[in-house]
């Protein structure tokens, strides 16, 4: 299957933060590195969002949504900075 | 208008009040004011969406459709219009086998209502040096569809009379094929520096100076401003074009934290 950018993360990820998600700069608990959450890799497909490290293909993220419901895990994430205007 | 709290990923006071005037993004209801053939394979469609916030250059949006039965699909579209009001032009390519292309291509009319969620995404976005003090030049580079957010940037760089050298290097398949192809002479011709260097992958015109190609890694370096001359660079398209021109950009020298990219997906 074939990824998009992170950057198709800002309308699914709109429901959960109130800040735009793709110039969060996330840190991979994979190999550490640091990168804006906009040149991560999306895999998507009916049953959910995959978003994996551009740098060592981890899974950083998952996101389910059905109907009325979404799932979110950020388990391969140990950290995300936000800057505040 | 509402503020977006957080974007900015560059420090200059000038750059983080540009981004903070991203606007924040929510669904609406959008109306089809018009729908047009742009080329044999795709679409133009002019949308007024109640309650737009207005967005940036670069930005995409969501389509969502909902069936009888409460089956939804959700597509990613750019916006080939930026600035405030509430009218936003889409350009969508036809995927013969595709679930959500083929209805926005053929069956879409004027009156018809869509869901939209947005305006989306602050990272593949631009604004002009005034805003943001970013004086280096930008490359755009287009595979087919994917010249929509950066034809964006390019009329928003037109409208802006922005100083900065701007250069687009568009593969389109044929010469019907080209998108907005009489926005880019008009702004080829406009004031604001902008080039436009076209790679005709199937069929070129009549005498063009190089027979049908896609752009390989010699054509890619003959066109673009030098690795030298430090420019940030744009790429969009299908996921394999963005993937070997990134590829190349990094090889022939170009910073890879100066290189945006949207992939669309496909090969
Ligand atoms: C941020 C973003 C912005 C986008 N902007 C635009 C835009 O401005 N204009 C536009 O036309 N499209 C754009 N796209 C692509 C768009 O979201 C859809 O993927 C596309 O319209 C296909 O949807 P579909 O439902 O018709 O096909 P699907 O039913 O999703 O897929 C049908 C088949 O086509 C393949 N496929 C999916 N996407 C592509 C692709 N892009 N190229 C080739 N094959 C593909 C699939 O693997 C599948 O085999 C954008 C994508 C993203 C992530
Ligand atoms: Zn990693």
């Amino acid at each position: 299957m074939q990824h998009v950018d992170g950057n198709a993360l800002a309308g699914p990820f709109a429901d959960f933060f109130s800040f735009d998600v793709t110039t969060a700069t996330a840190r991979c608990n994979g190999c550490g590195s640091v990168g804006e959450l906009a040149r991560a890799m999306v895999y998507r497909s009916g049953a959910g969002t995959v978003v994996r490290c551009s740098t060592c293909d981890h899974v950083l993220a998952t996101l389910v949504e059905t109907g009325d419901r979404a799932w979110i895990s950020l388990s391969g994430v140990s950290a995300i900075e936000v800057r505040r205007g | 208008m509402s503020e977006v709290s957080t974007p900015g990923a560059t420090a200059t006071p000038a750059a983080s009040a540009a981004l903070r005037a991203v606007p924040r993004s929510g669904w609406h209801v959008a109306t089809v004011a018009a729908a047009r053939r742009e080329t044999p394979n795709a679409s133009r469609l002019e949308l007024e969406v109640d309650g737009w916030p207005g967005n940036a250059a670069g930005q995409h949006l969501d389509v969502r459709l909902t069936a009888p039965d409460g089956y939804t699909a959700t597509r990613s579209y750019s916006i080939a219009s930026s600035g405030p009001g509430t009218r936003v032009t889409l350009a969508v390519d036809k995927l013969p086998d595709g679930e959500v292309s083929p209805y926005l291509v053929d069956e879409v009319r004027a009156g018809d209502m869509l869901e939209v969620h947005g305006p989306l995404g602050a990272f593949f976005v631009w604004a002009p040096v005034a805003e943001t003090g970013d004086a280096r030049p930008v490359q755009l580079i287009a595979g087919g569809s994917g010249v929509v957010p950066l034809f964006a940037m390019a009329q928003a760089h037109g409208d802006a009379d922005d100083p900065v050298p701007f250069r687009l290097l568009y593969s389109a398949r044929t010469p019907d094929d080209v998108y907005f192809a009489g926005e880019l002479q008009r702004l080829v011709g406009a004031s604001a520096p902008f080039r436009l260097d076209l790679v005709y992958t199937r069929r070129a015109p009549e005498g063009w100076r190089a027979p049908a190609a896609r752009i390989t890694r010699e054509t890619l370096e003959a066109a673009v401003f030098p690795a030298a001359e430090q420019p940030r660079v744009y790429v969009c398209g299908s996921t394999g074009f963005v993937e070997r021109v990134a590829d190349w950009l990094v090889e022939l020298g170009h910073d890879p934290r100066s290189i945006r990219t949207e992939r669309y997906g496909g090969t």
